[in-house]
């Protein structure tokens, strides 16, 4: 008698609880979220909507946050490939350099890249001779968001290559293909879910970071902090249109990414 | 023309040793061996994908040994799997051609030639998925075969394939060595090596331990281990004594409490008697034959073999005959009968350790 046949005469305790304890942290996820939308009515979304300060921020951060998965990911995805298939020496203190970012309070991360792009560091310094400011613009922003998602993006893109069988890249190489050919044509679209995967979760946590952004550029203001001083200058009722807004605009932007991503899987098959 | 020389490589607790044979062009050249010898390791390194140890590897006067794995012109076929997923079978079949620049209309033409060459033509909009095991080996075939490699290497290319397409995948095969391509085929299998193989290699734990045209190997196996490999069960350990007093040049050979005559020069020692299945005669009774060596026993096994019935006979040794089912049911064998087995002096085989 097979495992789902016995449970599904009696339902097994052990499963009952699971699935107690697995719906009470979708609740503990779904509700907060929940209490947000429905708290906030549409008239007050709408007029966030056209507040001019908040399309600003909002179009700020989407940029901002592309702008770091895009600019990153040129030598992101080629360190995940030498991750996934190379062995070298000091490999575990690289792969640990990476997970940084994640272990570390945002806000100290915000402080240590002010440390090295303030007109007092040595890159910011030589940036500002050339009439380029990090801090308290855009290229600040980027750079704190790239900082903190990276390791999310190296993360997918390395178990996406490491998922691609090795002979079919030796097949390549025998066939005469160049190992560049063979990477671009081989090795990134038989990866290419996972590294879709990585830029979306790098993207998403790009635009969701407060701490480091707040730190290295509190203005422009990109709108998680927007919607951080709304809530100490206004309070929550405030707050809330704004956060519901830029969670709708992120989501519409997951959603299409997703669909066309899996269009294009489709096409290939 | 492939020369390989004392190529080694050792891979923690497994090595492949002082590996040399050649390869003459046209040949068609099949690696035999069990699994876990080492042939694929043999066959990477001659790829490129593994770098050996020490060793050489030459193509004609170029040497090789650490060429990169596109400069070899080797083409690579694996046992399965190993279409691109992404791309059709045109797309798979044109990938090396395009990978050499070639103008489109040329990777046109050669994808349509060899596409028509393997049968695979009606397959070329189909995607890898969606095509049965012979299916996609054909298409590697040709993947491999349209970038004009000067070699051809196999690797277990139709282990996983059911029968008919072992058969078709033979016989193209076949035909490819017929047209002059050169060969490297690694198989664990005694049959496919028969019917493929021009020359053959046995490999044993890492080396290469016999080289040479198949009815040399197989008729007359230089060890145990080729014997056993190529299905002659009735090998064994003992040791051979000198010729008695008018005896020519027939030995006696002695495994346990039984003596066997055997019709060799080899010097008395250790070694292993091996006797065909074939060349065993079953009798009720014992009969007035040449044959020097008659031993009674008991029928311990009878079963359908490849060709024929195997009957096993204990005579202190277990013995494997090939009988005919007529012969089976004329003589009446079943487990228990007592036998009389008769075999010559000279279809037995000395093999020294």
């Amino acid at each position: 008698m097979s495992h789902f046949a016995r449970t599904s005469q009696r339902p097994e305790p052990l499963y009952l609880l699971f699935s107690f304890l697995g719906g009470a942290v979708l609740l503990f996820v779904v509700a907060p979220l929940a209490g947000m939308v429905l708290k906030t009515s549409a008239p007050e979304i709408a007029k966030t909507a056209v507040d001019p300060e908040v399309r600003r921020s909002v179009a700020l951060t989407l940029w901002t946050s592309m702008a770091a998965t895009a600019i990153l990911s040129v030598g992101a995805i080629p360190l995940s490939y030498l991750l996934a298939r190379k062995q070298f020496l000091f490999k575990r203190v690289v792969t640990s350099i990476i997970d940084l970012p994640i272990v570390i309070p945002h806000s100290a991360a915000g402080i240590a890249i002010l440390g090295i792009i303030s007109g007092d560091s040595l890159m910011g310094a030589a940036a500002e001779r050339v009439g380029f400011r990090f801090v308290g613009g855009p290229a600040g922003i980027i750079t704190a968001m790239a900082f903190v998602s990276l390791p999310f993006l190296i993360h997918a893109a390395r178990e996406g290559f490491a998922a691609v069988p090795e002979r079919l890249e030796m097949a390549a190489l025998s066939l005469g293909a160049s190992p560049t050919r063979m990477f671009l044509t081989i090795s990134v679209p038989l990866a290419w879910r996972s590294i879709l995967s990585g830029l979306i979760l790098m993207w998403a946590r790009g635009l969701s970071e407060f701490g480091a952004v707040a730190v290295v550029a509190y203005h422009p203001i990109v709108t998680p902090v927007l919607i951080y001083e709304r809530f100490g200058a206004f309070g929550l009722k405030y707050a809330r249109p704004i956060s519901v807004l830029f969670i709708a605009v992120c989501l519409v932007f997951f959603i299409v990414v997703r669909l066309l991503a899996r269009e294009q899987d489709n096409a290939a098959r | 023309m492939l020369r390989v020389r004392s190529l080694s490589k050792s891979l923690g607790d497994f090595a492949v040793q002082d590996v040399s044979f050649d390869v003459e062009d046209g040949d068609y050249f099949v690696l035999l061996g069990a699994s876990g010898v080492g042939k694929t390791v043999l066959l990477e390194m001659l790829v490129g994908i593994t770098v050996p140890d020490e060793g050489q590897i030459c193509w004609d006067e170029e040497d090789i040994t650490h060429s990169r794995i596109q400069q070899r012109r080797f083409g690579l076929v694996y046992q399965n799997q190993s279409l691109f997923p992404h791309m059709s079978v045109y797309g798979n079949i044109a990938y090396g051609l395009r990978a050499r620049r070639l103008k489109r209309r040329e990777v046109h033409e050669k994808t349509r030639v060899f596409s028509e060459e393997t049968g695979v033509t009606a397959l070329l909009s189909r995607m890898p998925g969606t095509l049965s095991g012979g299916e996609a080996q054909r298409v590697a075939l040709a993947r491999a075969l349209a970038t004009d490699p000067r070699c051809l290497l196999l690797d277990e290319p139709i282990a996983s394939l059911d029968i008919q397409a072992r058969g078709q995948m033979r016989a193209l095969l076949r035909n490819l060595h017929r047209r002059g391509h050169t060969v490297i085929h690694v198989t664990h299998d005694y049959e496919e090596a028969v019917s493929l193989a021009s020359r053959v290699g046995i490999m044993e734990h890492g080396s290469v331990v016999e080289v040479g045209v198949p009815r040399d190997v197989f008729q007359h196996p230089k060890s145990e281990f080729v014997a056993r490999f190529i299905g002659i069960r009735n090998a064994y350990k003992g040791r051979l004594l000198p010729p008695g007093k008018g005896a020519g040049s027939t030995a006696r050979f002695v495994a346990g409490e039984l003596t066997f005559s055997v019709l060799t020069d080899a010097r008395p020692g250790p070694g292993c008697l091996i006797v065909r299945s074939e060349d065993i005669t079953v009798s009720l009774a014992k009969n007035d034959t040449s044959a020097q060596n008659s031993f009674r026993g008991a029928v311990t096994d009878v079963a359908p073999a490849r060709l024929g019935v195997e009957v096993t006979i204990d005579i202190g040794v277990e013995v494997a005959a090939w009988v005919t089912p007529e012969s089976v049911d004329r003589l009446g064998l079943q487990l228990g009968t007592e036998v009389w087995i008769s075999f010559k002096a000279s279809a037995a085989r000395f093999i020294e350790e």
